[in-house]
């Protein structure tokens, strides 16, 4: 068992290495970083394994994206990093390491100290992170207050230099303003506002436009992207769209059933994809099918948890299924530069398909 | 036709399930129910005290009502103790008449329960009638409904139900009085406690009639009715069935306070509130039993009724669970 | 191409004031929301036809008019030459009203928990009064189901499969036209191609007419035959697919085309759409996009556009030309 950590830790060492270093010239150690990360909910019909030994990096400047249906567990990682599981959910074992520093097994209260001050965090509903009481401003500046050590003027002042960071237009009107006046894609910048007032290191943003229009998700995602490189943040980004990953992430890493099927820098997931669900995955989006008459649909659908299949989760949807599938669960292999893929058997790329 | 390959099955449950109980206890409300010893414990009491006024004929020792197998002799016998005239033994005593405490209190138990799910069944129709068309018609009807329920909530129900049992007192001629009582109590507190399920019926119903299914029926050309009866019904009974619960024990409450001041079953058909209402007349001359053990069975249905409508609630209640 | 679908003028304005009393008290003017306004496109008949648009552009009210979930507040809406509304002979209105149906966007509310399968799927044959010994079992398989599936109830089903019994039941009265309200944008990507193809299928195998309303312009673009671009309750552009993607005349289908994720773009740098959509209740003036038209001049400012022919499109700007 520690042979493999430590294979796959280096493997993914490797797969950092050559990423887009800290604006400040900072070293490529991650932000953000887990190892063999398990989640378990024990119910009454047996262990329920919603992250099966997940292991990325993030680094300072980046954004991962994180890429799944539902069920596959991406926000249940993200959820275990910043210690929000639901109770009877549970890390149960794996390393969480944020600058180096583990953390998943720190205190509740240790936890809501680290949460906005280090990491803050984007939901995809922006009401469940604003208190409708409150104007914004108090909110800004209570939260500023809680991990900075200013006074309320400056607490304020910084609340409205966010504001204005996150493009709300005609900031300091708006401070006074309760959230139910905002409308929904200028709620989220606030929320980004809130998240980012303490200047933390690590952003996770699950779903952050999964509610809003076309026009402005694309406002927030361009948003994101500038505040990730001008503060030199790790931003990881669940979503369940194809396009917004295409759009913002650098490395992407593709999650089907808990595990982790396939990561590395986006373009080359997305035009190379080596996981045979990865591959399925872009063939029945019909941003990438253009011009088929008809989607390379997968079959099947995402087992239940609690029914999960032997050996690797995918090979009862998977066309190169070999009987080795549903034997052995397959370990992340090294296909590119920093591309890792969990397959017995990964699909060959030609170049024409990479450059489609 | 690979084109039309649906998702993955869902796992059927592995065994067959032989019958309807065995069904019951693997649900996940049966999984709760075998995990919660109050709700056990209560059923247990509730079963047997329903068993025992169902079958009161047979297992009353004797009729407390045939004035023929009454002993005046046999009056004040405390329990477990020979009579100091006849010698018989009592389990539980005695009253004046020298009536069987405990078949009297299984005589009673029969008008007190007949009584209360009488009630409540009334409250269950009115409620869910009223319930369901404020809530699917809107408007006029709901505003009329509603307002009414709001105005009788202003009065304690206990008050309502005395003030039907006045009113029926007065139009019914005396000489049928004593047969109408149990009617008139049921109709008194069904209809004092009908606002609680309109008012939850409503507040389902409105949720459920913008679900998109209903909109499917309607497209489909069904009407109102059909609507409210086949598709919204089955789907907010179950918040009622909770309610319904703990109603039950509040109507048998009820039925007894009702009973006790005098204006409930009458003597000639003691319901345990009548019961407790005749034994205080003797608490103080040392009889403590003709009071104590009808109390003490009201208390037990009371508790064990309401304590499994709590259960209910947190079984059925998907996020306690 | 014969016109299944006619719609003329449709409009439709929801009442959104507070209740009376508060209205009295505050001295408020009633508020009303135009949500629909004055829009007309015909579907020819055995096509794909989209609405796409944000939130509030009133493309569901439209879909809740055409199956006559809604009435409209003026305009009208014709079906095979029968307008629902008005039409006095009653056996004909029923007879078209069989002929259209609906696939909603949440699988999870649009079957009713308490019923089986089977029940659901035959729900429109037997409100008719119509057979329906094996018809649901027919139906299921016709949709990627087993019959033996008929028995089950809804929650034993995925959000895919529900999906495909909520196109069951509306194959079941044997449409010509069923209205598609976001009918994939709640299940995921691999089950969402399932379910498009599906969909294609059965419009080609059976002859329907499609009304797909729809906020992803990759679905629409993948689906649609003809595609009608809302934005606050009107028709802004309207035209073939491939012509509307290969030549966007409206600014603000170009700004939704430009703003839409790519896959092919990474890293891609791009000005994000100004602003976003306007209070349906109080709307600019003139063309009410012009808050946010890059190129808007003072008369997009006082006076609407119509709805106009260009080239071979339909377009409500100012400043389109061929």
């Amino acid at each position: 068992m520690a042979d493999r950590v430590q294979g796959i830790s280096s493997r993914l060492r490797e797969g950092t290495a050559h990423k887009p270093a800290a604006p400040d010239g900072g070293t490529d150690k991650p932000v953000l970083s887990l190892r063999d990360l398990v989640v378990e909910i024990p119910t009454r019909y047996g262990v329920l394994r919603p992250v099966d030994g997940v292991s990325y990096d993030i680094s300072a400047g980046e954004i991962l994206g994180v890429v799944g249906e539902s069920g596959a567990g991406k926000s249940m990682a993200g959820n275990a990093v910043i210690g929000l599981l639901d109770p009877p959910a549970r890390i149960a074992s794996g390393q969480v390491r944020l600058n180096g520093e583990s953390i998943e097994s720190l205190p509740r209260s240790e936890m809501r100290r680290l949460r906005g001050k280090q990491i803050g965090m984007v939901f995809q509903d922006p009401l469940t992170s604003l208190n409708p009481l409150l104007p914004i401003g108090e909110q800004l500046a209570e939260t500023i207050q809680e991990h900075l050590p200013v006074t309320r003027r400056e607490a304020r002042a910084r609340a409205l230099a966010g504001l204005e960071e996150v493009g709300i237009p005609g900031a300091a009107d708006r401070l006074d303003s309760y959230p139910h006046e905002f409308s929904g894609g200028m709620r989220q910048r606030v929320v980004i506002a809130l998240a980012l007032c303490a200047e933390p290191c690590m952003l996770i943003a699950d779903e952050p436009t999964t509610a809003l229009d076309v026009s402005v998700q694309a406002q927030i995602i361009a948003l994101l992207k500038r505040l990730c490189r001008e503060r030199g943040m790790a931003v990881m980004l669940v979503t369940h769209d194809m396009g917004v990953i295409a759009e913002a992430a650098d490395r992407v890493a593709v999650m089907y059933a808990g595990r982790l099927a396939e990561i590395g820098p986006v373009a080359d997931v997305l035009t190379a994809p080596r996981h045979p669900y990865t591959y399925g995955l872009m063939g029945s989006t019909p941003l990438a099918a253009r011009g088929q008459r008809r989607l390379n649909q997968i079959p099947g659908a995402m087992p239940r948890l609690g029914h999960m299949p032997e050996g690797c989760a995918f090979h009862p949807r998977c066309p190169k299924a070999a009987p080795a599938c549903s034997q052995s669960v397959p370990q992340p292999v090294v296909m590119g530069d920093g591309h890792l893929a969990a397959c017995h058997f990964p699909m060959t790329v030609e170049p024409q398909e990479a450059a489609q | 036709m690979a084109d039309l390959t649906p998702d993955t099955q869902v796992p059927k449950a592995p065994a067959p399930r032989p019958g309807a109980l065995r069904g019951f206890l693997e649900s996940d409300v049966g999984w709760s129910f075998r995990h919660s010893p109050v709700a056990i414990v209560s059923l247990i009491v509730v079963v047997i005290l329903v068993c025992g006024a169902v079958f009161a004929p047979w297992i009353a020792p004797h009729n407390p009502f045939d004035p023929s197998t009454l002993n005046l002799m046999n009056g004040f016998s405390a329990p477990m103790q020979p009579n100091a005239f006849t010698g018989e033994v009592f389990w539980l005593g005695t009253d004046d008449q020298g009536r069987d405490v405990f078949s009297t209190i299984l005589y009673g138990l029969r008008i007190s329960l007949f009584v209360g799910f009488a009630a409540v069944m009334l409250a269950l129709v009115l409620g869910i009638t009223l319930g369901l068309l404020a809530g699917y018609l809107g408007g006029w009807t709901e505003t009329m409904i509603m307002r009414l329920a709001d105005v009788q909530l202003t009065f304690p129900a206990i008050l309502v139900a005395m003030l039907i049992f006045g009113i029926a007192k007065g139009v019914i001629p005396i000489e049928y009085r004593d047969q109408m009582a149990i009617w008139v109590l049921i109709l008194a507190i069904g209809l004092s406690d009908w606002v609680q399920f309109a008012r939850v019926v409503r507040g389902a119903t409105l949720v459920e009639k913008n679900r998109e299914y209903v909109a499917a029926a309607r497209l489909i050309g069904r009407t109102g009715p059909a609507i409210m009866v086949r598709h919204i019904l089955p789907n907010v009974l179950s918040p009622v069935l909770v309610i319904a619960t703990i109603s039950l024990a509040l109507a048998i409450i009820a039925e007894a306070t009702l009973s006790f001041l005098g204006i409930g079953a009458p003597p000639t058909q003691p319901s345990l509130g009548t019961l407790i209402r005749i034994g205080q007349g003797f608490l103080f001359s040392g009889e403590w039993w003709i009071l104590f053990f009808p109390a003490a069975t009201l208390l037990a249905l009371a508790l064990s009724v309401n304590l499994l409508g709590d259960w209910l609630r947190d079984a059925l209640n998907p996020k306690l669970r | 191409m014969t016109a299944l679908v006619r719609i003329r003028h449709l409009t439709r304005v929801f009442d959104v004031s507070k209740p009376w009393l508060n209205r009295v008290i505050e001295r408020l003017p009633k508020a009303l929301l135009t949500a629909v306004s004055d829009v007309t496109f015909d579907i020819p008949e055995r096509q794909v036809y989209a609405l796409v648009g944000e939130s509030g552009s009133g493309k569901s009210t439209i879909g809740k008019m055409v199956v006559g979930l809604l009435p409209p507040s003026d305009g009208d809406v014709e079906i095979e030459g029968v307008n629902l509304a008005s039409e006095a002979d009653k056996a004909r209105v029923a007879e078209t009203r069989s002929h259209i149906q609906m696939i909603f966007q949440d699988p999870y509310a649009s079957l009713n928990p308490r019923w089986r399968v089977r029940d659901i799927v035959a729900e429109p044959v037997a409100a008719q009064g119509g057979e329906t010994n094996g018809l649901a079992e027919r139906l299921l398989e016709q949709v990627g189901l087993s019959a033996a599936d008929a028995g089950k109830y809804p929650h034993e089903f995925s959000g895919g499969q529900r999906q495909r019994i909520c196109i069951a039941r509306a194959l079941a009265s044997e449409p010509r036209l069923i209205v598609c309200d976001e009918p994939t944008s709640a299940l995921d990507v691999s089950v969402q191609a399932q379910v498009l193809n599906l969909m294609s299928d059965l419009q080609e195998k059976l002859g329907l007419t499609y009304l797909f309303i729809t906020h992803d312009l990759a679905v629409v673009q993948h689906m649609a035959d003809r595609i009608g671009v809302l934005y606050l309750g009107r028709l802004v552009e309207e035209a073939a697919a491939e012509e509307l993607f290969a030549r966007p005349r409206h600014p603000y289908t170009q700004m939704l085309f430009d703003a839409a994720p790519r896959m092919d773009a990474f890293g891609r740098e791009v000005d994000p759409p100004k602003g976003e959509i306007p209070d349906p209740i109080n709307p600019p003036t003139g063309c009410a996009f012009h808050p946010r038209c890059p190129i808007a001049v003072d008369r997009c400012l006082e006076e609407r556009p119509e709805l106009r022919a260009v080239g071979p499109a339909r377009v409500a700007c100012h400043l389109a030309d061929a």
